[in-house]
Order: structure tokens, then C-alpha cells, then sequence
């Protein structure tokens, strides 16, 4: 037993600090495995956020943060959690992560806190965080873990940054905060500022929470239409 | 007259899926036929309304500044709320495997994910931020359940007709259920800014 335990720790210290599934872990979420558009997780999160850039930013950090240190502190204790208990252990590792992140929100940018508001609390029950560490941290190495929790939280952030940037910039005729498109309103009243675009009413529909799951539908669409062996047979 | 027009705004006009899309990741997942969707609405209903007046004790009692520490704890509310939670659900499932063996079997995973459903802790957290009382936060359980249940039997239902029609490959399946799901938030929010209260009044 002993020995074979030897033998197991060498042979891990062999594999590489950055090799070929190290990548994978990285790598696969954006894509093929994302967690929004393939393994439908965290979908809640995603279409209340989104209606401007900036608290889409915010949330998407916070939720790298969590899957990734919550992964690697489930990867560090796997061997040692009872099986029947394990899900209580999941999610107390993620509340204690999650307050620390809002404990930081609330000191630091409080504007940004007050609009997230219930949707940091909610990262504890986002599918991904408890979705990945069931699939991948119970059975994986820490370091390996860790990587697929930032690669899992960037293929979140990325879909989530997606369809902010269009619903802002429709929406409001804004990215991040910086006009782009001006309404008809403010060009009338503001004829010194030239504006290109300056016809463009706002889309009321973009600042509905309904556009974004027709966002993340078409999303899913293209990706689909693109990477064929995606697509749904039955 | 109160507590009816709460159970109004939380099943219809505040739908935790159509309004908010709360508890989507389980809503998206087992609306594929009408009967599985009819367990997990049923289950929904009785977790929440058994969890948001634990928790509205759990608030009131242990972490406001009333109660028994004398101290704000709110900062620890996301890990009470959530370990009650998964408590109660835990009893939910012990109860129902004890007395209903037929209604356990016909839930099966689906009882142990609804601690992880993003409508339960979100119904909790909008109960505190709305400041109910015992009696309006007992209603309002009730009221946000039987919102999620009969949106995701009436999302089955069109699943189930929607196989036979045809959609382009790539939107088969998932795709096509997110757009589905966008069409009802539209239609629902048709309902929005209607206050039940002024009806009555008249």
C-alpha cells in the first residue's frame, strides 16, 4: 500500500507543471465545454447582470474567484471528505469564499454592491461553482483543479461580457459607461457635441432581462452551427 | 386581503422564473416531459414553504440585531441560510423516503439538487430585502413555489409538443428551449405594475 503510494507520487511528480491536460483544464470551458452554452450552469446569474458592462465585469471576477479557490481547496481536502457529508463541505467552502468576496464589494465599490445586490449571494447556489467541483475537483489534482475553475470562470465571464457589451450598447447606446450611439433626445439638445449615429433611439427590449436569454439562445445557435458535434440528436 | 395580494405578486406578477429567471440551471434541465416537471414543482413548493419562515427565524432570531446575540450578524446570513437550507431539505427527503416511498422514488436526484436551486436562496434573500413579517414570509414561500411550478409544467408542456416540430439542428434542444423561455418572460411581464391592492379596493 505504501509503496504503491510512492510509486503514485512519482509518477504525478513526473507529469508536468504545464503540460497537455493542464491546457485542457484551461482551455476546454472556453469552447467546447462552456459552462453556460453546453453545460447550461449558472444561467440565473448571467441573465441578471447583464444589462450593463461593468457590474457584468465585477460578477464575472467574483465568480473566477470563487470557482477557482473553492476548486482547489475541495481538490486539496478530497481525500479526506466523507462522501455523505460532502455536499455540506462544498458549500460551506463556497459561502465562506462568496462572503469574503462580498465583505471586499461592499468596503471597496459600493455602488457596484447595491446593484449586484442579491446576485453575489446567489454565486454560493450558481450551478457552476458546485457543478464543477462535483465533476472535476473531486477527482483531480489541486493545481489541475485550480486551472479548470479560472478556465471555467473566464468561459462564464466571456459569454456574460458578450452579451452585456450588445444589450449596453443597444440598450443604452453605451459600452462600459462611454456613449457610443447617441438618442435622438440628446442629440437635439446637445448640437455642439456632433454625434454620429445621432438618429438611434434606445431598444427598450435590450434592458429586459428576456433579451439576454434570447442572447444567450442565439449564442448557443451560432456555436452550435459552427461546431457540429455539439449539436443535440435527439 | 394583504397576504392574498402577496401571494398574487410572487406566483404571477413577480414569477422567480419568468420575472427574475431564478432556479433556471433545474428549470431548463427536467422540463423535458410534463411528469417529471410536476415532481420537482411540487417538491419546490414544499421546500420553499418550509425554508423561508425558517429562515425568516434564522434572520429575526439569531442574526438581527433583536435577537438572542444581541449583535448585526448579518454578514454570516449566506452560510446560515444555505446550511438551513440543505438541513431542511435533507428532512424534506428523509420525511418523503419514511411516509411516501411511491412520490420518493418518483423525485429521485431531483429532491437533493433543490438545495442548490438559485429560487430557494433567492426567494430567502428577497424575503429579507422586502422585510416581511412571520405570517406575509409563510405566503410568500407558498406564492414564489407555486410561480416556479406551473412555469416549468407549462415549459414541459411545450417541449413535449415542440419535439415534433422542425427546428434547424444547431437550435434543437437547448437552443430552442432558451428562446422558449425568453418568449413567456415577455409574455409574463405583460403583468408587471399591476398592483392586485388597488383592484380590490373598489
Amino acid at each position: 500500500m505504501a509503496d504503491a503510494n510512492v510509486k503514485a507520487a512519482a509518477l504525478e511528480e513526473k507529469e508536468p507543471f504545464f503540460g497537455k491536460k493542464e491546457r485542457k483544464a484551461l482551455s476546454d470551458p472556453l469552447n467546447d465545454n462552456n459552462p453556460i452554452t453546453v453545460q447550461v450552469l449558472g444561467i440565473c446569474s448571467a441573465l441578471a447582470v447583464t444589462t450593463m458592462v461593468k457590474p457584468a465585469f465585477i460578477m464575472a471576477i467574483s465568480v473566477t474567484f470563487v470557482t477557482a479557490f473553492s476548486n482547489l481547496a475541495i481538490a486539496l481536502l478530497r481525500k479526506g471528505i466523507p462522501k455523505q457529508v460532502r455536499m455540506i463541505v462544498q458549500l460551506v467552502v463556497i459561502a465562506f469564499l462568496v462572503t469574503v468576496v462580498e465583505q471586499v464589494l461592499k468596503a471597496f465599490n459600493y455602488e457596484i454592491w447595491k446593484q449586484l445586490s442579491v446576485f453575489i449571494g446567489l454565486i454560493i447556489t450558481n450551478c457552476i461553482v458546485m457543478g464543477r467541483l462535483e465533476a472535476y475537483a473531486m477527482a483531480n489534482t489541486p493545481w489541475r483543479s485550480f486551472l479548470d475553475g479560472i478556465g471555467n470562470g473566464a468561459g462564464y465571464g466571456i459569454i456574460l461580457l458578450a452579451v452585456a457589451v450588445i444589450r449596453e450598447l443597444f440598450g443604452r447606446g453605451s459600452v462600459a459607461g462611454f456613449k457610443i450611439i447617441g438618442s435622438t433626445n440628446e442629440f437635439l439638445l446637445n448640437t455642439t457635441q456632433i454625434s454620429w449615429l445621432g438618429w438611434y433611439q434606445n431598444n427598450g427590449l435590450m434592458v429586459l432581462p428576456a433579451s439576454a436569454i434570447f442572447l444567450i439562445g442565439i449564442f448557443i445557435w451560432l456555436q452550435r452551427a459552427s461546431n457540429k458535434k455539439l449539436v443535440d440528436i435527439s | 386581503m394583504e397576504l392574498f395580494n402577496i401571494f398574487l405578486k410572487s406566483a404571477f406578477i413577480e414569477n422567480m422564473v419568468l420575472s427574475y429567471f431564478l432556479g433556471m440551471c433545474s428549470f431548463l434541465a427536467v422540463s423535458k416531459s410534463v411528469k417529471t416537471a410536476i415532481g420537482l414543482g411540487a417538491a419546490v413548493i414544499f421546500v420553499l414553504a418550509l425554508t423561508i419562515p425558517i429562515n425568516w427565524v434564522v434572520s429575526e432570531m439569531v442574526l438581527g440585531p433583536n435577537g438572542i446575540f444581541h449583535t448585526d450578524l448579518t454578514f454570516l446570513r449566506f452560510i446560515l441560510f444555505i446550511a438551513s437550507i440543505a438541513a431542511s431539505v435533507q428532512l424534506v427527503e428523509m420525511a418523503v423516503e419514511k411516509y411516501s416511498p411511491a412520490l420518493y422514488n418518483a423525485l429521485g436526484i431531483f429532491l437533493p439538487l433543490i438545495t442548490v436551486n438559485c429560487a430557494i436562496l433567492g426567494a430567502a434573500l428577497f424575503m429579507v430585502a422586502r422585510e416581511y413579517n412571520f405570517t406575509e414570509s409563510v405566503v410568500y414561500g407558498i406564492g414564489s413555489g407555486f410561480g416556479w411550478a406551473l412555469a416549468i409544467v407549462a415549459m414541459a408542456a411545450i417541449r413535449e409538443k415542440i419535439r415534433y416540430s422542425n427546428i434547424p439542428a444547431p437550435l434543437r434542444g437547448l437552443g430552442i428551449a432558451f428562446i422558449l423561455t425568453g418568449l413567456m418572460g415577455l409574455a409574463f411581464m405583460s403583468l408587471m405594475g399591476i398592483n392586485p391592492a388597488t383592484y380590490f379596493q373598489q
